[in-house]
C-alpha cells in the first residue's frame, strides 16, 4: 500500500495501542498519531516490563544470573543461556567437552523451532486467523516435552553451566527427537505451506507491506530475520561461528523482497535448516562428558569480554567487564529485538493501522527481551 | 388468510423460542465446529457434549454488572444493543419456512428485510459512537462503510430473483421455484438462465458473510487489532445482546439464501417437501459460515471494499442485465 | 584481517599525535593498566578472546568523528554501554561497532567521562541507532549527551529520579 499522497498532521488523534493489548506480544505502548486509518507518527515507549537485570548481574555471583538469562526472552531461552556460558567461558579461559557443545547446540535448534513455531501462531493470530495458533502448539507441546525431559523446565530454561550443560540426554530424548523430526517435516508442508503459506488472504495481507531497505538496516543496527528478509545474508551462526556450528551443513535463508512476506519465508525456511541441524548433530553426537573443568569460585581474570550468539530474533551480544572479582563488573545486554523495534517508527509513518500492526508481528516482538 | 388471536401468539412464541434457541445454540455449534477445525474438543463439562454452556454462559453474562462508563451517551449506548436484536428477530415473521408455516407473506417482503438490515446496520454505529471509546469509533466506521459497500451487489442480485420469480413475496419466490433442485433459482436450468445464476448465489453468499461481520470480512471487530470493535465497552447482557443479533443475523442470512436460490422448503428430488428441508439447508449454510471464519484470516480494510465495488457490483450489474436480456428476449 | 587493517588506520587518521604500535594482548592486563593510564589511540585486540578485533581509546568530543569515520567505513552500531569506575571517579561508555557485509570485524569504541559532570556529544545524526542506546545509558547512567533529539528516559518511569546503574546507587 503506497504512502497517501497527502497526511493530513492538522487533523490527527491520539491513539494508544497498549500496554494492554492483544497484538502487541506483551506490555509494549505505541503512542500513535492517526490520520484516520493512517498512521502518521509512531512511537514505542518502553520500560513496562523492566525489571533492571544488569544490575542483578552485578549483585550477584556469575552462576547466579543464569537464571536470569532464561527470564528476557523466554521463546529462546536456551540461547541466551547460551550467550552468557559463552562470554563468562572467554572470559575465564573454560574448555567445554564436545558432548556437550553438541548437547546444547541440539537444544538451543529446537528451541529455535519452537519459538518460530510460537511466532508463526501469534503472527496469524493478529492477522484474524485463529486456527494456525493450535496447529503449531501441537508441535509446539512435543518440543517443550522433549526439552522438559533434559532441562526440567518447560519455558524458561537454565540449563546451561559454565563449562558445559548440568544433565546428560538420553537414549529416550534422541529416539523422541529423531520421531518429531519426521513428523514435523511430514506436517510443514500441509498444515503450515498449503493451509496459511499459499493461502491468497494471508498474501495480500503481507506482501509489499513495511519494507526495511537494507540502509535503514546498518542504520539502525537491525540483525536476524529482519536483515535476511532484506537481502543481508548476516547469522552468527556463520559469520562469527562458535559453539560447533562450523561442523555442520546448513543455509541461511535469505530472501531479497524487503517485506513482511520476506521475513515470513525467513522463518518458515529456518525451522527446516534448524531441523536440519538437529539431525546431523544427533547423527555425529560424540560420547564424553558433559562438564568440563571449572573452578568452584569463578573469578575470571580483569578486562572487557563481548561473545555474540544468534537467537531466533538476531544477535544477541554480551558485553561483560571483569575486575577479578567474583561478581561481574558490569554486564551488558545487547538485545536484538531492541533494536529492531527502533525502526518501527520511522517505517510504520504513512500506513494504514492494520497494515502497521501486520509489521510489528512480522518483526517478531518479545518485550521482555527488550526492556530486561 | 386466519386472523385469529391465537395464530398470531402460537408464532409470536414460536418465533421467539426460535429465535432465542437458535441465537443460543448457535454459539455452541460455532464452539464445537471452530475446536474439531483446530483438533481439540470444544465444551464438554457443562452437560452431554457441552449442550448446557450456552445456559451457563446466559447465567455468567446475566449476573454480571451492566458497567456504563462516564462520558457515554447515556440513553443511546443502553438502546444500541436492543437496537440490534430488534431486525434480527422481526425478520423472522417473513421467512417461509414451508407451504403452512410462515407468519406472514407480506406482497414486499423482501424491501422489508433489507430495510431491517439497514437498522441494524445503525445499531452497530450508535454502539460504537455512544461508547467514547476511540477503538469504537474506528470500528463502527469500518463497519458502516464495509456494510454500504455490500448491501449493493446483494440487493442487485436479490432483483435478479425477484425478476425471474416476477414478486417480492417470499412465499411466491419459494413456490416458483418447487419441484426438484434443477428448478432452484441457483440452477434454473430454463431459457438459459443457468449460465449466470450460480455467479448470483455465489455473490450473495459472500455478501452475507461481509453483512453478517464474520471473519474474513470481521474488520469490525477485528480482536487483535481494536481489542472488540464497537463492544468494547459492554459488559453483561449488553455484551450478550450484541452476540445474539449477530448470530440472528447469520440465520436470517441463510434463510434469506436457502429462499431466494435454493429452493426454500423444497427436496431436490421434489419428493417430501417440507420445513425439514428447509432447516436442514440453513443448518448447512450456517455450517459453512462457521467453516470459513476458522479457517480464513482478515482481510484489509481497503481490499474488502475493493472486493466489493470493483468485482462484485460489476458481476452482479453484468448478471443483471443478462437476466434482464433473457427474461425479454425469451 | 584486511578489513580489520584498513579500519585500523581510517581511525588512526584521528589520532595524528600520538604514535600506536601493535601491542600484543599480553600487555592489555589489569596490572598494567593499573600503572599507566591508556593513551588515546588504536590497539589491535585478540578476536578469539576478547570478542572484538580492534579497540579505541577516544577523548569524549572525538566520539562523533570515530563515528563518522565507522560509518563512512560501513560498519553499524551494536550496541552502546556504560560502565561507572567509581573508584576513579570516570563513567565510561563504549561503543561497539560491528559488519553485516560478511568482513568479520568488531570494534570497540571507549570513551571516559567525569563522573560528576558527564557530557558526550551525542551521535543520532550518523546511526539512528544511537537514539535508543544513548537513552537508555542516559536512563541507567546519567550521561548527558548533547544534540540528542529525544533525551529522556527509555526504560525507567519517567518520573525516576535516579540512576540506578551507578556504583553508589542503593535503592
Amino acid at each position: 500500500m503506497t504512502v497517501p499522497i497527502h497526511l493530513r498532521h492538522d487533523e490527527t488523534f491520539v491513539l494508544n495501542l497498549g500496554p494492554q493489548h492483544p497484538a502487541t506480544h506483551g506490555v509494549l505502548r505505541v503512542k500513535l498519531t492517526m490520520d484516520g486509518e493512517y498512521v502518521v507518527k509512531a512511537e514505542p515507549v518502553l520500560g513496562y516490563v523492566h525489571r533492571m537485570h544488569e544490575k542483578m548481574a552485578e549483585d550477584g555471583t556469575f552462576i547466579q544470573f543464569m537464571p536470569n538469562t532464561a527470564r528476557m526472552d523466554y521463546l529462546h531461552a536456551l540461547a541466551f543461556n547460551h550467550g552468557y556460558a559463552l562470554v563468562v567461558e572467554r572470559a575465564a579461559g573454560i574448555e567445554v567437552p564436545e558432548r556437550a557443545e553438541y548437547i546444547r547446540v541440539i537444544t538451543v535448534e529446537l528451541n529455535r523451532i519452537a519459538s518460530h513455531l510460537l511466532w508463526w501462531a501469534a503472527f496469524l493470530l493478529d492477522l484474524g486467523g485463529f486456527t494456525p495458533l493450535l496447529y503449531a502448539f501441537d508441535d509446539r507441546e512435543k518440543i517443550i516435552d522433549l526439552l522438559e525431559r533434559v532441562t526440567g523446565s518447560r519455558l524458561t530454561y537454565s540449563y546451561m553451566r559454565f563449562g558445559g550443560v548440568c544433565n546428560d540426554i538420553d537414549d529416550e530424548f534422541i529416539t523422541g527427537t529423531r520421531d518429531f523430526i519426521k513428523r514435523l517435516r511430514s506436517r510443514l508442508p500441509r498444515f503450515y505451506h498449503d493451509l496459511v503459506t499459499h493461502n491468497i488472504i494471508l498474501i495480500k495481507r503481507i506482501k509489499d507491506i513495511g519494507l526495511i531497505t537494507k540502509e535503514q538496516c546498518r542504520r539502525y543496527g537491525a540483525t536476524g530475520p529482519v536483515v535476511r528478509g532484506s537481502g543481508i545474508s548476516y547469522d552468527i551462526r556463520k559469520n562469527e561461528p562458535y559453539s560447533v556450528y562450523p561442523e555442520f551443513d546448513f543455509d541461511i535463508p535469505v530472501f531479497d523482497e524487503c517485506d513482511s512476506m520476506a521475513r515470513y519465508m525467513v522463518r518458515m525456511h529456518e525451522i527446516e535448516q534448524s531441523l536440519r541441524i538437529v539431525e546431523q548433530a544427533l547423527d555425529k553426537l560424540p560420547d564424553g562428558p558433559v562438564m568440563g573443568k571449572v573452578p568452584k569460585m569463578l573469578k575470571p581474570e580483569a578486562g572487557d569480554f563481548y561473545a555474540a550468539v544468534e537467537t531466533a530474533r538476531g544477535s544477541l551480544g554480551h558485553r561483560l567487564v571483569c575486575d577479578g572479582g567474583k561478581n561481574p563488573y558490569r554486564l551488558k545486554l545487547r538485545s536484538p529485538t531492541f533494536s529492531n523495534l527502533s525502526l518501527f517508527g520511522e517505517v510504520a509513518e504513512g500506513m494504514l493501522l492494520a497494515d502497521a500492526l501486520a509489521f510489528m508481528g512480522s518483526l517478531d516482538l518479545v518485550i521482555p527481551e527488550i526492556d530486561r | 388468510m386466519d386472523t385469529s388471536i391465537w395464530r398470531a401468539l402460537i408464532y409470536l412464541a414460536g418465533l421467539l423460542a426460535f429465535a432465542g434457541l437458535n441465537a443460543a445454540y448457535l454459539g455452541w455449534c460455532e464452539r464445537k465446529g471452530a475446536a474439531r477445525i483446530q483438533r481439540r474438543i470444544g465444551p464438554c463439562e457443562a452437560g452431554w457434549a457441552g449442550l448446557a454452556q450456552p445456559l451457563c454462559d446466559g447465567l455468567k453474562l446475566m449476573s454480571k454488572q451492566l458497567l456504563v462508563p462516564e462520558g457515554v451517551d447515556g440513553i443511546i449506548f443502553r438502546v444500541a444493543p436492543v437496537l440490534a436484536m430488534i431486525p434480527a428477530i422481526t425478520s423472522l415473521v417473513v421467512i417461509p419456512f414451508s407451504d403452512n408455516i410462515g407468519a406472514r407473506a407480506m406482497e414486499l417482503s423482501v424491501l422489508l428485510l433489507f430495510a431491517l438490515a439497514s437498522l441494524s446496520m445503525i445499531a452497530v454505529l450508535l454502539g460504537g459512537w455512544a461508547s467514547g471509546n476511540k477503538y469504537a469509533i474506528i470500528s463502527s466506521a469500518r463497519a458502516v462503510s464495509q456494510n454500504l459497500a455490500y448491501e449493493i451487489p446483494m440487493l442487485l442480485t436479490v432483483i435478479t430473483v425477484v425478476m425471474l420469480s416476477g414478486s417480492m413475496n417470499l412465499r411466491e419466490i419459494a413456490l416458483d421455484q418447487q419441484g426438484g433442485f434443477w428448478h432452484w433459482n441457483i440452477f434454473r436450468l430454463e431459457h438459459g438462465h443457468f449460465l449466470t445464476m450460480w455467479i448470483a448465489f455465489i455473490v450473495f453468499f459472500i455478501c452475507s458473510v461481509a453483512e453478517t461481520n464474520r471473519a474474513p470480512f470481521d474488520m469490525a471487530e477485528a480482536e487483535s487489532e481494536l481489542v472488540a470493535g464497537f463492544m468494547t465497552e459492554y459488559s453483561s447482557m449488553g455484551f450478550g445482546l450484541f452476540m445474539m443479533g449477530e448470530y440472528l443475523n447469520i440465520v436470517i442470512g441463510a434463510c434469506l439464501t436457502t429462499t431466494l436460490f435454493l429452493g426454500g422448503w423444497d427436496c431436490p428430488f421434489g419428493l417430501t417437501p417440507g420445513v425439514w428441508w428447509f432447516l436442514i439447508k440453513i443448518y448447512i449454510l450456517i455450517f459453512t459460515f462457521i467453516w470459513i471464519r476458522w479457517t480464513y484470516p482478515r482481510t484489509q480494510i481497503y481490499r474488502l471494499l475493493n472486493l466489493s465495488w470493483k468485482i462484485l457490483i460489476p458481476f452482479s450489474l453484468a448478471n443483471l442485465l443478462i437476466t434482464a436480456a433473457l427474461i425479454k428476449v425469451f | 584481517m584486511e578489513r580489520q587493517e584498513q579500519t585500523r588506520r581510517a581511525l588512526l587518521a584521528l589520532f595524528p599525535e600520538v604514535i600506536t604500535t601493535v601491542i600484543p594482548i599480553e600487555a592489555v592486563s589489569a596490572e598494567q593498566s593499573e600503572v599507566a593510564p591508556r593513551e588515546p589511540g588504536v590497539i589491535v585486540t585478540d578476536f578469539a578472546r576478547t570478542g572484538s578485533s580492534l579497540d579505541v581509546l577516544c577523548r569524549p568530543d572525538q566520539v562523533v568523528a570515530v563515528a563518522r569515520t565507522m560509518d563512512a567505513e560501513g560498519f553499524f552500531l551494536e550496541a552502546i554501554s556504560g560502565v561507572d569506575w567509581i573508584e576513579r571517579q570516570q563513567l565510561e561508555v563504549l561503543y561497539d561497532y560491528n559488519r553485516l557485509d560478511g568482513q568479520q570485524c568488531r570494534v570497540l569504541v571507549r570513551t571516559l567521562v567525569s563522573r560528576t559532570a558527564p557530557v558526550i556529544p551525542s551521535i543520532t545524526r550518523v546511526f539512528s541507532a544511537a537514539d535508543w542506546h544513548e537513552r537508555e545509558t542516559f536512563d541507567f547512567y546519567g550521561v548527558h549527551f548533547q544534540d540528542h533529539p529525544n533525551l529522556i528516559r527509555i526504560l525507567l518511569p519517567e518520573d525516576a529520579d535516579f540512576h540506578p546503574l551507578l556504583k553508589d546507587f542503593m535503592p
